[in-house]
């Protein structure tokens, strides 16, 4: 039992950051909110798998929550947002997919550096878990830097938290209280960010930071 | 028994401070706070006094509060009751003073909460017994005391001062939280019984020494972190300022002998003292060239301070050094001569401020050269500023001449150092000593003489009235415990014994109030003494004799005649001496080389109807060689680094995410 739990685990978890490969790969922005909405559903898995093998019903919460609002609302809720805006057909210049797949593998060997030695003492479930974890964190922080689109940016952010999700159920989950919270957090979050990203493009006439930065530069001196 | 009594009076005064919030706004809520806060201070006065002349064991107090693995510890000893004494006698006096004073206060929301909190955080840094409540309460002082500095903001002067206050009462905090850290230790025994029953290595308690006297040094106003002090100290309201100059520089002072001497423990080192030694005399001598060049009244007074406190240390610093050579009984004579000090200074310091306020209030002027002939309008003011003056000026038979006595003959005792470095320095730190306190007196010739004598320099100054019954009583308390604390200095001393024991493994002054005729005897009597009623008996009947007898031989008769002018047939009050005048020479003798003081005199052309032009221009050595290029060091760097404001998201996500990368890839590289 313990032998294939733990390859499963370790499978959806490994998922999660090839889904963050895939985020980083992705230059047409419904795809990367599809990729997302992929990269939920394999959290949302991982979660209910380790609810599973550490029998914690409290997880099956957390991963119903994932589900509902990771998974299905916030990817709706993107996919009316860039079509409103009328840019789900626009290419995003991603310069160089190569130098970003190389340096996110870096990032993936770096976590798993840090993390493995640090939790020697943690059984090894915990320790894959939190290794993977940090990975997914990083990527997502990746994706934020190297994207020039709003939205891009979102998703990097709700990929973060994917991450930091996914750590706190392997170390024997985290209290329902503070999920939840984090939860409705991210949510409002979302609803500011479009209201914001709405705004910003009323004013600007486009979503891509760097034409703010233009702006930007105006005030420097 | 009483010690639950005395932390139960600070709350209470920090309930009548929440209550003036709402009472401020009615006319007699003034009257009210100040009533209540001279009725607490008597009561807290009371305790201490009882508490110090009974001579009874400390006695301690832990409450479930604060940090939840540490407590908030309280202890009442010695040394903390006299301190409580010099702290709520100048907080009563202060109160009574302004039941009058403080009807005149343009502001009274902005100093009535305040008051009653500040005299409870001064109350609450006696009490404590372990760092956290410590510093918890040392804040409390600094931040209601920074509020009160700040009741007048809308003068940028003003506002200038609390800003440099509270940028220096951070520096010192910061200090202090060093100190009690390295007290500690690693094991973060944080109460004082803790940190008493164990050792510090040498290296450590020297950095310890060091962190104290930036701490308590810069709260107290020692140079070169003097800076605020005369900034802030006449920028609050009189009373205030009386409580800020004659009693907060005390806690200072209470701090830094509560760590230096009290929680630090035995390991002294010579050299000690001479740091503390070196800065008393350089503090003292310094304060008072400030104050000589100083012509508004309250910065006079609060450069004063400064000076005064260099005196205190300078005996704390005898007392280091004796102690390092295991020479007790003297260690006792100069911890009693700063002691001594400590209390004097609170009083005279305390009268002064509140003449100064007194003056302040029928005038409305600072500035010494727009007064002038207050003696006739005001003559009870005078003469208790006269004493004032006379006793800061240590003049016998007044209490500032006992304590620098004292100190005097701590530091004729100093041949017997054993150290060749001590044996120069003590005696050229007393001639430091000896010649500030003769420009105090200088100093305080011009004080007295520029405000209260010659003729009005201004119409303000022309038709000032007398100042109210409370302030005169509050001001008369102080004068007559100045005169008294002068003729009977005995008393005080053997008062101060339990306190030096404490600090001094035991070893104190012997009893005084054996000694014939009530005469003060620091070491053998065959050495030197000094006797305060006989001064005081000799001057009153030499001085009536001799008016009796001029009157007996001369003629009684009162003449009027016009006075001699000078051949000036026009009488400007503009031809008076002014205080310019009276500090020109010493600014001559002394400014040109501490204040770099230029004088330039633009005469024009005969049949130029310009006016001549006298100019005097001086420098500031420690703010513009210390403070300025600091200053300018922190502007130059931050806006070097201002484009930092500017960046654009992906630049600072990017910079977030580069520190995290780096700090993984150590913790990865570094195990």
């Amino acid at each position: 039992m313990h032998g294939l739990a733990f390859d499963i685990a370790h499978f959806l978890a490994g998922g999660m950051v090839v889904a963050s490969f895939l985020l980083l790969y992705q230059d047409r922005l419904s795809a990367l909110i599809n990729v997302f909405a992929l990269h939920s559903l394999v959290l949302v898995l991982a979660v209910g798998w380790q609810a599973h093998i550490q029998n914690a019903h409290h997880l099956y919460v957390t991963a119903g929550i994932a589900l509902i609002f990771k998974a299905i609302i916030i990817p709706t809720a993107l996919h009316r947002i860039v079509r409103r805006l009328g840019i789900h057909r626009t290419l995003e210049v991603v310069s160089g997919v190569g130098r970003d797949m190389l340096a996110g593998t870096g990032l993936v060997a770096l976590a798993i550096l840090v993390m493995l030695p640090v939790t020697a003492k943690a059984d090894a479930l915990a320790r894959e878990d939190l290794a993977f974890a940090l990975a997914v964190v990083l990527l997502g922080l990746l994706l934020m830097v190297i994207r020039h689109n709003a939205v891009s940016l979102v998703i990097g952010f709700m990929s973060l938290e994917n991450g930091l999700v996914l750590a706190a159920a392997g170390a024997r989950g985290m209290p329902l209280a503070v999920e939840i919270s984090i939860a409705f957090s991210v949510l409002i979050a979302l609803i500011v960010i479009g209201v914001f990203l709405f705004r910003i493009r009323e004013r600007f006439d486009s979503v891509d930071m760097q034409a703010m930065d233009t702006f930007r530069e105006g005030r420097r001196r | 028994m009483s010690l639950p009594l005395l932390l139960g009076l600070p709350m209470l005064l920090l309930a009548v401070g929440a209550y003036a919030i709402a009472a401020a706004r009615r006319p007699d809520g003034g009257r009210q706070v100040y009533g209540i806060a001279l009725f607490v201070c008597i009561v807290l006065l009371a305790l201490a006094l009882g508490h110090l002349l009974a001579g009874r064991a400390p006695t301690t107090l832990t409450l479930p509060l604060g940090l939840p693995w540490l407590g908030a510890h309280f202890r009442l000893d010695a040394l903390a009751a006299f301190f409580l004494i010099v702290v709520n006698l100048g907080g009563a006096v202060a109160s009574l003073f302004a039941l009058g004073y403080g009807q005149h206060e343009r502001a009274p929301e902005r100093v009535l909460p305040f008051f009653p909190a500040f005299l409870a955080g001064m109350n609450l840094v006696l009490l404590a017994d372990d760092a956290f409540t410590f510093l918890v309460a040392w804040e409390f002082m600094s931040l209601s005391s920074w509020a009160l500095v700040m009741a007048h903001h809308q003068d940028p002067a003003n506002a200038r001062a609390g800003y440099l206050y509270l940028v220096m009462a951070c520096f010192g905090t910061l200090a202090l939280l060093l100190a009690f850290g390295l007290l500690a230790g690693p094991d973060g025994g944080y109460d004082f019984a803790t940190i008493r029953a164990g050792t510090t290595s040498p290296g450590f308690a020297a950095l310890v020494l060091m962190l104290a006297l930036l701490g308590a040094g810069s709260k107290a106003g020692l140079v070169p972190l003097h800076v605020w002090l005369p900034l802030a100290h006449p920028a609050a309201p009189s009373h205030v300022s009386a409580l800020m100059s004659g009693v907060m520089t005390k806690v200072a002072i209470y701090g830094f002998i509560r760590i230096v001497f009290d929680l630090l423990g035995e390991p002294v080192v010579w050299w000690w003292g001479g740091v503390v030694l070196a800065l008393g005399g350089i503090t003292a001598m310094l304060g008072v060239l400030y104050a000589l060049m100083q012509h508004d009244l309250k910065r006079l007074l609060a450069y004063h301070t400064v000076e005064n406190i260099g005196i205190i240390f300078i005996g704390l610093g005898l007392a280091l050094a004796f102690q390092a050579n295991q020479m007790y009984a003297s260690a006792a004579l100069a911890l009693t001569a700063a002691l001594f000090h400590v209390l004097n200074h609170s009083l005279f310091k305390s009268l002064l401020f509140l003449g100064t306020g007194a003056v302040l209030t029928a005038t409305g002027e600072r500035d010494m050269e727009k007064l002038g002939g207050l003696i006739h309008p005001m003559p009870w003011t005078a003469l208790a500023f006269l004493i004032g003056a006379a006793a800061i000026s240590a003049l016998p038979p007044l209490n500032g001449f006992v304590s620098e006595w004292l100190t005097f003959q701590a530091i004729l005792i100093s041949p017997e150092l054993p150290q060749w470095l001590l044996k120069f320095l003590v005696p050229a730190v007393g001639a430091l000593l000896a010649l500030s306190a003769a420009l105090a007196a200088a100093c305080f010739v011009k004080a007295f003489g520029i405000t209260f004598l010659g003729r009005p320099r201004s119409p303000a100054a022309a038709t000032a009235r007398e100042t109210d019954r409370y302030s005169l009583t509050a001001m008369f308390v102080l004068a007559g415990l100045c005169l008294l604390a002068g003729i009977l200095p005995g008393l005080v001393v053997d008062g101060l014994a339990p306190v030096v024991g404490l600090l001094n493994g035991s070893a104190r002054l012997i009893p005084q109030h054996h000694q014939p005729w009530l005469t003060l005897v620091p070491v053998v009597d065959v050495k030197s003494t000094y006797n305060g009623l006989l001064v005081m008996l000799f001057m009153a009947l030499s001085g009536f004799g001799a008016a009796w007898l001029i009157h007996r031989l001369a003629s009684d008769k009162v003449r009027h005649s016009p006075a001699w002018d000078c051949g000036f047939p026009e009488a400007n009050p503009a031809f008076q001496y002014t205080a310019g005048s009276f500090a020109q020479p010493i600014r001559r003798v002394f400014g040109s080389i501490v204040f770099q003081a230029r004088e330039r005199v633009t005469m024009p052309p005969p049949g130029d109807s310009r006016p001549a032009r006298f100019k005097v221009e001086l420098h500031d050595p420690v703010w513009e060689r210390g403070y300025a290029p600091i200053a300018d060091a922190v502007v130059a760097l931050s806006s070097r680094f201002n484009y930092l404001q500017y960046l654009t998201i992906r630049r600072y996500l990017s910079l977030v995410f580069g520190a995290l990368v780096v700090l993984l890839l150590g913790m990865v590289l570094w195990r």
